[in-house]
């Protein structure tokens, strides 16, 4: 019942920091499941993707922290969904110039 | 309750809360400016807990990046004062539920976890230390992954300007060469 006391206790540390990123990521899920926008969808996954990152450098911080692997694998995630913006937000205004619309109902064919 | 703790409570409370009003209100201007207050909240946490150069990087990429980029292609593609069309509200509670009985479940995994904590001395997660892994071929160095990203960042900036440029059709040298050869079959058929 240790960890318990841990998640209770008022110093915050790796079970707050661990709280933190699955609320972000179930509010970007949220999120993701309500809008119809593509690009509050985009949105969304930015949200999901921040939470990953959180959870990477506090298990980096609090249970490996003679290496540096999480705070790598944070840094690839961020180049990663930068990227995957650039893309997206191409996509999106390449969709809104043939459609007139970035709502995913009325694009279901990606095809023009 | 030191003044570190009460700076992580408030830097969480501000990523959450802005966060829960970037998906849910209706103007998506707005979602996009509290998206910006969450993710400098989440810069936030970074520097709280100590690791300065994720968190200049998260300030840089994602509020001076994306959140621009995202801006930018709300001007774009939507009309002002639009707002977003309302949702069904059993879509939403279903929404809901499924995200709350997500987070319930990962939570009661937390909570039953123990975690075990190494016991070697910590290393400094300083730029130098960074930037000399970031470049080491040796065992744990991550050169290749670096070189990785390198094409993949390429990639992705050739492939946004292919699918974003606009298409004209008269400066297109296989368009023109299409319509001629559909003259050239309507005269043999027709």
């Amino acid at each position: 019942m240790g960890v318990l006391e841990g998640l209770l206790m008022i110093n915050p540390g790796l079970y707050q920091l661990l709280f933190l990123g699955t609320a972000l990521f179930f509010i970007g899920v949220y999120g993701f499941l309500t809008r119809r926008n593509l690009i509050s969808m985009l949105m969304s996954i930015e949200l999901i993707l921040n939470s990953v990152n959180i959870n990477f450098l506090a298990f980096n911080k609090y249970l490996w922290p003679n290496n540096l692997d999480g705070i790598f694998f944070a840094i690839f995630i961020i180049a990663i969904a930068a990227a995957e913006a650039a893309v997206a937000i191409a996509i999106i205004i390449n969709l809104y110039r043939n459609h007139q619309s970035i709502d995913v109902e009325q694009a279901a064919e990606m095809k023009y | 309750m030191s003044g570190s703790t009460i700076v992580f409570y408030l830097l969480a409370l501000l990523s959450l809360v802005s966060a829960v009003l970037a998906v849910s209100t209706r103007q998506i201007f707005r979602a996009a400016i509290f998206l910006l207050f969450t993710l400098m909240g989440i810069a936030g946490i970074y520097f709280w807990m100590q690791y300065e150069f994720i968190a200049a990087v998260q300030i840089v990429v994602y509020v001076g990046g994306i959140t621009v980029l995202i801006i930018f292609s709300i001007f774009l593609t939507q009309q002002a004062g639009d707002l977003l069309p309302k949702q069904k509200i059993s879509k939403q509670l279903f929404a809901a539920l499924a995200a709350l009985s997500g987070f319930l479940l990962v939570v009661l995994q937390l909570v039953k976890n123990d975690f075990n904590a190494t016991v070697e001395t910590a290393s400094s997660a300083n730029i130098e230390a960074i930037g000399s892994r970031m470049l080491s071929t040796t065992e744990g160095g991550y050169a290749l992954p670096f070189e990785v990203i390198s094409i993949l960042l390429l990639a992705a900036m050739i492939g946004c300007i292919v699918i974003a440029i606009p298409f004209k059709k008269s400066d297109d040298e296989d368009q023109k060469i299409l319509i001629a050869e559909n003259e050239n079959y309507e005269k043999l058929f027709f």
